[in-house]
């Protein structure tokens, strides 16, 4: 079946009928059908329950965090336990939702079928590390249950070695198995990438999802290991009293945090990776025009994958690390910020004069570039030496991270979750509640976390549960637009799950989109295709439907003649 | 001959599709384990360099000739596994059987070697932990480093020891599909596979042996 | 099917494999000898290259990377460059902490 025919896309099973025709979901049913499946596309949707799951999770830790910073007293909960809500936040928020989520979700689904596979190189490998995540997860949430951690997402010793009363090993220990489950996924990605393409769909033809995830997966593979190794000497140093990393013992603590960040710098560059990877394709969708400049955008994802492991120590400025090696890991952290401004201008450029249509998916992606630039310049902010001092340890980092992270990596979480939903579940979320709940979410987001640079640089420094009344203001219109940003994470998992009965039901290719996915029928059948693709074409073939016709009939004419 | 259709997963479209992916993967996982260790091994070249004198002195506690008989037992186990895969690219069935139990067998003395150098420490109060004495802490200028260099000599020689039997594991399951005649010329990747795994391990001790052991034996100590 | 580059079915001959070996016990010797000569600071030097040579035979021969595709070369190599970065960026720190002294330095840190 020939792909990526411009006009009209098509398939032969685009037709709805009442008669229900057999797709990965309703193939098997039963509780062992899932839980002991190898079907990528299965997988992908027990990763999609589990994770929102782990976001509510993380919700709410913010949710009582920002209650609390409504007054400036430590009124709601003691320091200590203040200390154990952002703990636990963050190690939620990113080891259990940001990690996983698009790679693990829409990777998992979308991975094999953009390159015309049956499925991924190592299914059981992909089913052990959804069952490694869910092990790890639970071990992590007895943790929380037991009475949490509070050292702080970030572990540093000896606090969290020596001083600390709360449940770093287990906590630990949940950590170190939930980064199996990252090896395998970006291990299962890189082999399937590299082996497993349909015939004609060479490295430059592949959309560039793909190209994100596969740099994602690098990352994945070279820098979880380091965590692994770093939370396992945590474990020991803790649990036997050794010194590797307790200054009274001749260890040093900022050898710690090398290896900390050595992983947790790129870490971020897993989260923001596959985000934008779904903003190449939804940006080219909805302005029906093709990317510009493929090549630069496909080698900026491996440029910030690889450039983002060169620049951890900006994040241990103050603590001790030489102002000389400062000075090169300030340097470097500006050039890391190159590639990603490379594919904003490509996604802008890609928009100028094309055929906007402001869907759902379009929306979020819109609102990922803007709060994706202020985050990344506020990054060089932070890259800077001198001002990094000023800054460090504020809500200026705070805001930062979040308009990247929430700004960015969720708003593409969401816009890539509504753009393939009729993809994955064969069923139409209602358009207008997906409109109005994206708007809710920027404003929400902006309104939480814009006062947050602004109370930072006035000085309010992080993780403290109480602070001057002068910056009551600031931090009461941040709970204001928590609660908004709640709201709005909330309607789209509502009217998503409602739409999964009572949805319209979706065609093969609702937005007359390019790519392989679209060439089968929502949802697919089990083995993807019902022949293996073969393509022949650039990606993106996005051009008014007009011009393409009129090609294709001075084509034809010519072969005639 | 073997039926090799059958052989190849659902998900691949043939046999070299098949052998071309489980071992790229393999590679893939093994990098991952390269900065594994690579972790520890950072810990130890920073904490060698601050503390020359202490690791130095330290690191004698450590007995030459039983590393270096370790060595010579891991380093035979790579040629018997090397040859391992040979015979099953050869379809030598008996070959195939006998050299993967010599390499478990040497395998196996390795760790049981092993076992005797760490139950030696114990005895001389040189693992990690409450138990740690090191006979001269109070003379050293850095009385901690004694005890930071052990924590890297127990984290980095358990660590592989572990890898080790992990490796000694997937041995097994390869033995028993080799008795089975599991493996010919057509269809032998799993034992290159878990091959390259066990070459791994041996590469991981040819640099932790020279670092653990032999820092500057010209000194009298 | 995506990319099959023929890897030439190298079947490694055993004569090969036992010549490999024999180099390795003779560093293996060599590089326990070595460790008895004084050498100072040069010591972990010579003892990381031999061991380099020992890795890098067999990776090529045990592990069969000389024929194997460039897919794996690059994969096998990528290990290696990320544990140089790993090394090469934190060493920097450890190399220049004590270039710019605070002052009271020397008191601080009680010598």
């Amino acid at each position: 079946m020939d792909s990526t025919q411009n006009v009209e896309r098509q398939s032969p099973v685009d037709i709805i009928t009442d008669t229900v025709r057999e797709h990965y979901l309703n193939a098997r049913y039963g509780l062992k059908s899932w839980l002991f499946t190898v079907d990528h596309k299965r997988i992908a949707i027990l990763y999609l329950i589990t994770i929102t799951l782990f976001f509510f999770v993380g919700g709410f830790f913010a949710t009582m965090i920002r209650l609390e910073l409504a007054t400036p007293e430590g009124d709601v909960v003691s320091a200590e336990t203040y200390n154990k809500l952002f703990t636990m936040h963050g190690i939620v928020m990113v080891f259990f939702f940001l990690i996983p989520s698009i790679p693990a979700v829409l990777g998992n689904f979308l991975v094999p079928i953009m390159i015309g596979a049956r499925d991924m190189a190592f299914p059981k490998i992909n089913l052990l590390s959804w069952y490694v995540f869910v092990v790890g997860g639970i071990i992590s949430f007895i943790a929380i249950v037991m009475g949490g951690v509070d050292t702080g997402w970030t572990f540093y010793t000896p606090y969290s070695t020596v001083y600390s009363n709360s449940y770093v090993v287990l906590t630990g220990i949940g950590i170190f198995i939930t980064g199996f489950s990252s090896i395998l996924t970006g291990l299962n990605f890189i082999v399937t990438i590299h082996k497993m393409r349909a015939p004609g769909l060479t490295w430059y033809r592949l959309p560039l999802f793909i190209w994100s995830n596969y740099a994602t997966s690098i990352i994945m593979i070279l820098g979880t290991p380091v965590i692994a190794i770093t939370v396992l000497l945590l474990a020991l140093e803790r649990g036997l009293g050794l010194g590797i990393f307790n200054p009274a013992l001749g260890g040093d603590p900022v050898l710690f945090q090398h290896l900390f960040w050595f992983y947790s710098h790129p870490a971020v560059y897993i989260m923001i990776l596959p985000s934008m990877g779904v903003i190449s394709e939804v940006v080219t969708c909805f302005s029906r025009r093709r990317i510009f400049g493929y090549k630069f955008v496909a080698y900026a994802s491996l440029g910030i994958a690889v450039i983002g492991f060169l620049v951890w120590g900006h994040h241990m400025f103050v603590s001790g690390q030489s102002a000389y090696a400062g000075m090169i890991f300030s340097f470097l952290s500006f050039v890391v910020a190159i590639p990603s401004a490379v594919k904003v201008f490509n996604w802008t450029t890609t928009m100028y004069k094309g055929s906007i249509s402001y869907q759902t998916p379009m929306l979020y992606a819109m609102g990922f570039i803007g709060l994706f630039v202020i985050g990344g310049m506020t990054g060089l902010f932070l890259a800077t030496l001198g001002l990094n001092v000023h800054v460090h340890d504020t809500y200026f980092v705070v805001a930062h991270f979040h308009y990247i992270m929430v700004g960015g990596a969720v708003m593409g979480y969401l816009a890539g979750m509504h753009f393939w939903w009729p993809k994955m579940t064969g069923r139409n979320y209602p358009e207008g509640w997906g409109r109005f709940s994206a708007l809710m979410v920027f404003v929400g987001f902006n309104l939480t976390f814009f006062p947050q640079f602004l109370v930072g640089y006035l000085g309010m420094p992080r993780r403290y549960h109480v602070y001057p009344p002068e910056f009551q203001v600031l931090n009461v219109m941040s709970s204001a637009g928590a609660s908004i940003l709640a709201v709005g994470y909330l309607i789209p998992l509502i009217y998503l799950i409602w739409s999964l009965r009572y949805g319209t039901r979706a065609t093969a290719n609702p937005y007359n989109a390019t790519g392989l996915e679209w060439q089968t029928s929502s949802p697919p059948p089990v083995e993807n295709f019902y022949e293996t693709p073969i393509v022949t074409e650039e990606p993106y073939q996005y051009s008014p439907i007009e011009a393409e016709k009129e090609y294709a009939l001075r084509q034809k004419e010519e072969i005639n003649v | 001959m073997s039926d090799t259709h059958s052989m190849v997963a659902h998900q691949f479209d043939d046999a070299l599709q098949q052998k071309e992916a489980s071992t790229v993967g393999m590679w893939v996982f093994l990098v991952t384990e390269i900065m594994f260790f690579g972790g520890l091994l950072l810990a130890y070249f920073i904490y060698r360099t601050s503390y020359p004198h202490e690791f130095l002195i330290a690191s004698h506690e450590l007995n030459v000739t039983i590393g270096t008989i370790n060595t010579c037992v891991l380093l035979t186990s790579s040629l018997t596994m090397a040859l391992a895969v040979h015979a099953a690219q050869m379809g030598n069935r008996k070959g195939q059987v006998i050299l993967l139990v010599v390499t478990m067998i040497l395998g196996a003395t390795f760790l049981v070697v092993k076992g005797f150098e760490y139950a030696e420490k114990f005895e001389h109060h040189l693992v990690p932990g409450s138990s740690f004495h090191f006979h001269s802490e109070a003379t050293l200028q850095n009385p901690g480093a004694p005890e930071i260099f052990f924590s890297l000599y127990f984290a980095l020689t358990g660590l592989h020891a572990f890898h080790m039997i992990i490796g000694l594991g997937l041995m097994t399951w390869l033995l028993v599909k080799a008795k089975r005649g599991r493996f010919s010329p057509q269809y032998y990747n799993p034992v290159e596979v878990g091959g390259l795994y066990w070459h791994f391990v041996d590469i991981v001790w040819i640099f932790l042996f020279p670092l653990l052991y032999l820092i500057d034996r010209s000194m009298l100590v | 099917m995506s990319e099959h580059i023929q890897e030439h079915e190298h079947i490694v001959s055993k004569k090969l494999y036992f010549g490999i070996f024999t180099a390795l016990i003779v560093l293996l010797f060599v590089t326990v000898g070595v460790a008895y000569i004084p050498m100072g600071h040069l010591g972990i030097y010579v003892a990381m290259t031999i061991a380099i040579v020992k890795a890098v035979l067999v990776i090529l021969y045990f592990m069969h990377v000389r024929y194997s595709s460039r897919l794996i070369w690059v994969v096998a190599g990528a290990g290696f460059v990320w544990l140089i970065i790993l090394f090469g960026l934190a060493a920097p720190d450890y190399a220049s902490r004590e270039w710019l002294k605070v002052q009271g330095y020397e008191q601080l840190v009680g010598r």
